[in-house]
């Protein structure tokens, strides 16, 4: 037993499962407010970190400022994909949608790769202390920084949704679409909005795994890894988007202890959040945190 | 009052050439029986000028193909309660939905006709843009946000808005309804009375100048009932809201309305002055659970037992 690395396993986990929580958040934002199941998410993810690193490298501008640069163009980014790709979809058959989201995901990938090409790159160095120990172990500063953005990400999605006016006219339109017309919010104008937010978020959840792990196309993973977080939360649940991811990063690293300690199959890293999926659906088929109707009229 | 009632028929849109069968425009009673209702302070101008509402003949189809207005004309005057009677399935609700543009929203259009609020015509605008404007539709079965807390209602109500009285007005409905404040809870595990009282206070949020109300009393017990209409007179009387009233229960609706509408497949049949119909023969004998002599022009009795489709 090695207690020292299951601890730094289960930080790994947190910090990446806080990260699988961001983004299994921006997609649930998404199928909630518009219904769609948004298999493109990963890209979301690839495309910011492309973005902000072409503008730090290319363009040479200080990290803050491409970085806001990235984001403002993710809004925007997110906004005309809704406009101009979903919009014309709406009242189609549920398929179609899924189609042409799994359509955007092939065709960002490809041209990604077209653009940038297939090798990671790294992103300039941007932090000087590499290494900061807590509770006695060594951490790279960037996770930190990480846990850090993904704990703040998380805070600002509970002001939004409770306390601004058009995060409540979110929640409003995913929960009954004619009555949040009655109430003068523009629906169309609410679906533009989750898709310009779930792809700012996305993309700033990029830009924290490309500073760490360099960008590449596996970033495009976080798209796949949100399924088993978002299924095990609830699909509709913001919080619960947040403990599957963190679920599903814990699950990976003691997965990973076990198989290095004792089991030797080799991958269960990648695999064992799926097992796990199976098991908890098994039992609670809604998910851990699925909408539980209020009977009563 | 039944002097102000009887300037009140200048406003009366009558459908031009209507495929009506002759509507039928009931005289004042000469009894007063509204009397204890304050005068006037409120109600500028009854009969004087453009009504707040007008609806002009109106022909509204669902899905393309099911008729279900067919020249519906009826006005609504500023200040004033006016109630709109009928059997289920009459078309009520519709009507509303016309008016507030929510009729979008089912696949339904109004095909031909008018709507015009405060001098200007809304028949096919949308539904958020007419909020705006200042309709506000509280619907049939209170349709509140179930997994929000009543707060979060109001606060929704007030979306339209950009001033900063927002909470004053919160207070404001809280005065109205006083055991709204004490729900910290999800407004989905609220009693039914409780829930039409947030439905009407998330109304007031938007501050409209007209209120689409439909059936508030369905599903109350008697003494809610005469709570919530309380109320709907008070609102009318101290903020000066001008509401249009679809109700079932005909005799509260009566009795806070100065004028009221009775519709039937669609169209208007009788309209007057609410102290008048509450007089008339076939609508004690339909709404007010009276004993007429014999059925007269109300043929649809049977849609009574129709169960409500949509709710
Ligand atoms: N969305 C819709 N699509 C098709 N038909 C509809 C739709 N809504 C209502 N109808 C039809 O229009 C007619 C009038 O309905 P409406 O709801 O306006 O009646 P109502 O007078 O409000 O009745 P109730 O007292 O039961 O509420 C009914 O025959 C109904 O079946
Ligand atoms: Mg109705």
């Amino acid at each position: 037993m090695d207690s020292a690395l299951l601890l730094q396993l289960t930080l790994n986990g947190l910090i990446v499962g806080a990260l699988y929580g961001v983004v299994a958040m921006s997609f649930v934002l998404i199928y909630k407010a518009s219904q769609v199941v948004n298999f493109a998410q990963g890209e979301f993810l690839l495309v910011g970190a492309w973005v902000c690193w072409w503008l730090l490298t290319d363009w040479q501008l200080p990290f803050w400022l491409g970085f806001l640069v990235t984001l403002a163009f993710m809004t925007a980014f997110g906004m005309i994909l809704q406009v101009v790709v979903l919009r014309p979809l709406i009242g189609e058959p549920v398929i179609s949608v899924i189609m042409a989201t799994i359509g955007l995901g092939i065709f960002f990938q490809a041209l990604m790769k077209w653009i940038f090409g297939v090798f990671a790159k790294p992103f300039p160095p941007i932090f000087h202390a590499e290494q900061v120990s807590v509770l006695g172990l060594q951490v790279q500063s960037v996770y930190l920084l990480s846990l850090g953005i993904s704990l703040l990400i998380m805070l600002g999605f509970a002001w939004f949704f409770t306390l601004s006016k058009h995060g409540l006219a979110m929640r409003a339109t995913a929960f009954d679409q004619q009555v949040a017309q009655s109430l003068g919010i523009s629906v169309p104008r609410v679906f533009a909005m989750s898709w310009a937010i779930s792809a700012m978020v996305s993309a700033l959840a990029g830009v924290v795994v490309g500073v760490v792990n360099g960008v590449s196309s596996a970033l495009s993973f976080y798209g796949i890894k949100v399924f088993p977080a978002v299924i095990l939360g609830g699909l509709d649940s913001v919080v619960g988007a947040v403990l599957g991811g963190l679920i599903v990063g814990l699950l990976e690293n003691w997965a990973q202890y076990l198989d290095a300690n004792w089991l030797n199959w080799g991958n269960m890293y990648g695999v064992a959040p799926f097992y796990a999926l199976i098991l908890i659906l098994l039992i609670k088929p809604y998910g851990l945190f699925g909408t539980k109707n209020i009977e009563r009229v | 009052m039944s002097a102000t009632e009887g300037a009140s028929d200048g406003w009366r849109a009558e459908g031009p050439g209507s495929l009506n069968r002759p509507r039928q425009t009931l005289e004042n009673a000469s009894d007063d029986r509204r009397s204890d209702s304050p005068e006037g302070l409120h109600r500028p101008h009854a009969g004087v000028g453009p009504p707040l509402l007008e609806v002009k003949n109106i022909e509204v189809v669902y899905n393309d193909v099911i008729l279900v207005l067919r020249g519906l004309s009826l006005a609504v005057p500023q200040g004033k309660i006016v109630a709109l009677l009928g059997a289920n399935g009459a078309g009520k609700s519709t009507t509303l939905k016309a008016i507030s543009g929510l009729l979008k929203t089912e696949e339904g259009e109004v095909t031909r006709g008018e709507i015009t609020f405060d001098g200007e015509r809304i028949d096919g605008i949308d539904p958020h843009l007419i909020v705006r404007r200042g309709i506000f539709q509280v619907m049939e079965g209170r349709r509140i946000i179930a997994d929000m807390t009543c707060l979060e209602n109001l606060r929704l109500g007030a979306f339209i808005r950009r001033d900063a009285e927002v909470r004053r007005d919160i207070e404001m409905v809280y005065e109205y309804f006083p055991r709204l404040k004490e729900r910290t809870g999800l407004a989905g595990y609220l009693s039914g009375g409780e829930q039409q009282m947030l439905a009407i206070g998330r109304a007031l949020m938007a501050r409209p100048k007209l209120i689409l109300m439909d059936e508030p009393s369905m599903g109350l017990s008697p003494l809610l009932v005469k709570e919530v209409f309380g109320i709907i007179r008070r609102l009318n009387e101290e903020l000066g809201i001008t509401i249009l009233l679809v109700e079932q229960n005909a005799r509260m609706a009566l009795s806070v309305a100065s004028h009221a509408y009775v519709m039937e497949q669609g169209k208007v049949v009788l309209d007057g002055s609410a102290a008048a119909l509450a007089e008339n023969e076939d609508v004690k004998e339909f709404y007010l659970g009276g004993h007429g002599t014999e059925r007269k022009s109300f043929r649809n009795l049977k849609s009574y037992k129709r169960r409500k489709r949509w709710l």
